[in-house]
């Protein structure tokens, strides 16, 4: 699904630039539960960047569903985007002035789906996420975990084949993470690719494979064999 | 290209973001308002000026005489000049091909009455030419003709207020009035454009007034309307060489303009038609200036707009949006904004022009002030295009950085 040849990437701060991937190799097979661990600053949220096309790498390859990302247009990535990933970020990153339901259903708008198919399937997704009451709601008007949830409804929304997730939980407190984490244990149990970003390792625990990132080098990638038994659906 | 949803969009984005949307058309509405009160006053003093000349015929200039205040070739200063006929007939001959029309003048007052009823008048003794050099619009039967002239016939035509005051509704064609105690047939009623006292006068021939009051060959005035293939030049220049050779020919120093001077509507016309050039690069200016103000304005909001939707823009993109998407949306919604509130300034401006235009034309001789729509019409398309450039360019910008850039903005 992803796959990764020394990439790098580095930003320029002034006349220097600052080396912050230096040559990651991964590959994310369909299906996969891949947590990315590491301390602030090690790169993470750089290279979920570069995975979900809304940045690009100076050097090494990237394949995504097979294809080679390389000098991809705005109108490519766009398209690219909306078709093979779903996004969950740590800041929750939905519309304002938009209700839940209005929030889920960009996507497709973007996907060229008829307004009504939209709602039917939008309000299918709030429902999945236990929103469904909360669907005409504005996002001020729900609480951490709930707009994670529709954030998560809205990246799952077109059925992509990854969802990146940077730090889904990082706004939350306890409880609402362990159901935030719940609902993407589901969805990989559905078949979803799942790619999380955590510096969090209860978070990290929950997920089949952990990568650890080090100053923009991978220093272990190994199968989470002890993880907590997934809830029974 | 019609899309539903991208309509969609655009509404709510307008009404979840009122204030935004309400800056935005405050500027273009104003603009457009000023723009068109501006055109509208503008307007209005061209009608006044126009209306200035409407009473009297445009291609005409009038031949005065009073006292020298000069003297020449050996005549004393203080000396009164009088038009005769033979001066009359001297300009009639010599500049024939050149003048179109023209009429003597001869000023009275007389006591007119009727039945029981009677008053003071102006009556003035013309000749037929009179009618269109006065415009005098008639209204019942007809003017003074040549037949008239000739036999010096005592014919009478009334102003339309005279005939009010002495025949009431009855008729007055045919009847027969007093005037000064000599019993004269009215002729014709007429009106002029020219206000109430030009409705309070009477005319009668010249040869009549000549022959019954005094019985000499004096005039009053000669009034000339030239011919209408002079421009505002030449005709000036013939008013210049009419002067000059009365003056030479009753012994008038050439600098005299007490003892006689020609008052030549075309020297009033070119003064007007001067003003109106400079009014209308004024008006240009200022108007240009209005629309400029406007377009930086929107300019201005579209891109603070744009600015402040950075990071919407990247959540759209992360989800899928094309750069063309959030141009077209921005776009659209900036053109709408900008139509609806030019629309809306047009409106008001021509509303507030008629609720001011009555107090306009009555204080300050403001006359109709009303706007072509065509102009702005073309002003409001011209702030359109402005809306359109001035979302597109940002827009364009804004849609063209990197997701990760526009998530980070605030
Ligand atoms: N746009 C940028 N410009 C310059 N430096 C950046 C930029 N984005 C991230 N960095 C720097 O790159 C490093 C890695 O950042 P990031 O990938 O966000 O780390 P993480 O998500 O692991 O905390 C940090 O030192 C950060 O300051
Ligand atoms: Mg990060």
């Amino acid at each position: 699904m992803i796959r990764i040849k020394n990439l790098h990437k580095s930003y320029p701060i002034g006349k220097d630039s600052l080396h912050v991937l230096k040559g990651i190799d991964l590959h994310i097979k369909e299906g996969e539960f891949v947590s990315i661990m590491g301390s602030s600053g090690s790169g993470k949220s750089t290279l979920l960047n570069i995975v979900g096309l809304l940045d690009e790498h100076d050097e090494g390859e990237y394949y995504l569903n097979g294809q080679e990302i390389k000098n991809l247009n705005e109108k490519k990535g766009a398209v690219l985007r909306n078709k093979f990933l779903g996004f969950v970020f740590q800041s929750f990153n939905l519309i304002s002035y938009k209700t839940a339901l209005e929030n889920v259903s960009l996507p497709l708008y973007y996907k060229g789906v008829s307004r009504k198919e939209r709602q039917k399937i939008a309000l299918d997704y709030l429902d999945k996420v236990g929103l469904k009451d909360w669907a005409s709601h504005l996002p001020n008007e729900l609480s951490g975990g709930q707009k994670q949830r529709v954030a998560i409804a809205r990246a799952l929304v077109t059925q992509p084949k990854v969802v990146l997730a940077d730090e889904p939980t990082g706004a939350l407190d306890s409880t609402t993470t362990d159901s935030v984490m719940d609902l993407l244990k589901d969805i990989n149990n559905e078949g979803m690719t799942v790619f999380v970003i955590t510096h969090e390792e209860e978070v990290a625990d929950q997920t089949k494979r952990i990568v650890r990132l080090k100053d923009g080098i991978i220093t272990s990638d190994t199968i989470n064999v002890q993880r907590k038994p997934v809830k029974t659906v | 290209m019609f899309d539903l949803d991208r309509w969609r969009e655009i509404f709510q984005s307008i009404n979840k973001n009122k204030l935004r949307s309400v800056m935005s058309g405050f500027t273009v509405a104003f603009a457009i308002l000023l723009f068109t009160l501006l055109f509208g006053i503008v307007s209005g003093l061209k009608n006044t000026f126009e209306g200035a000349f409407v009473d009297d015929a445009v291609n005409s200039m009038i031949v005065r005489v009073w006292k020298t205040t000069k003297p020449f070739k050996g005549l004393q200063s203080g000396r009164r000049i009088q038009l005769k006929n033979p001066d009359y007939d001297y300009l009639a001959d010599k500049y024939d091909s050149k003048i179109d029309l023209m009429t003597a003048r001869i000023f009275k007052n007389f006591s007119i009455s009727y039945e029981n009823k009677q008053d003071n008048y102006s009556v003035t003794a013309v000749h037929p030419d009179h009618q269109f050099l006065e415009k005098t619009i008639i209204d019942e039967g007809r003017y003074i003709n040549q037949l008239d002239i000739n036999e010096s016939s005592k014919v009478i035509v009334i102003g339309r207020l005279i005939k009010a005051d002495l025949f009431g509704e009855k008729p007055a064609l045919g009847k027969r009035v007093n005037v000064g105690g000599i019993s004269y047939k009215v002729i014709g009623v007429f009106s002029d454009d020219g206000g109430d006292n030009e409705e309070r006068i009477a005319y009668i021939p010249v040869t009549t007034s000549q022959k019954l009051y005094g019985n000499n060959e004096y005039l009053n005035q000669i009034r000339i309307g030239y011919n209408q293939d002079l421009n505002l030049d030449e005709a000036i220049a013939f008013g210049n060489l009419i002067e000059r050779d009365m003056k030479s020919k009753l012994d008038i120093h050439p600098d005299d303009q007490s003892a006689l001077s020609v008052r030549n509507m075309a020297e009033g016309r070119k003064g007007v038609d001067d003003f109106m050039i400079a009014l209308f690069f004024i008006v240009v200016f200022i108007g240009s200036g209005t629309l400029i103000a406007g377009i930086i304005g929107i300019s201005n909001i579209m891109i603070f707009v744009i600015k402040e939707r950075t990071k919407e823009f990247g959540i759209r993109k992360a989800l899928g949006a094309k750069p063309s998407s959030i141009v077209g949306m921005v776009v659209q919604e900036s053109v709408l904004i900008t139509t609806i509130a030019g629309y809306l300034g047009l409106t008001l401006g021509t509303y507030i022009l008629s609720l001011i235009g009555n107090s306009l034309e009555r204080d300050y001789f403001i006359k109709d002030p009303s706007v072509s729509q065509g102009l702005v019409i073309g002003a409001t398309f011209v702030l359109i295009i402005s809306g359109l450039i001035a979302a597109l360019v940002p827009a364009r910008k804004a849609s063209q950085i990197k997701p990760v850039v526009a998530l980070r903005a605030d």
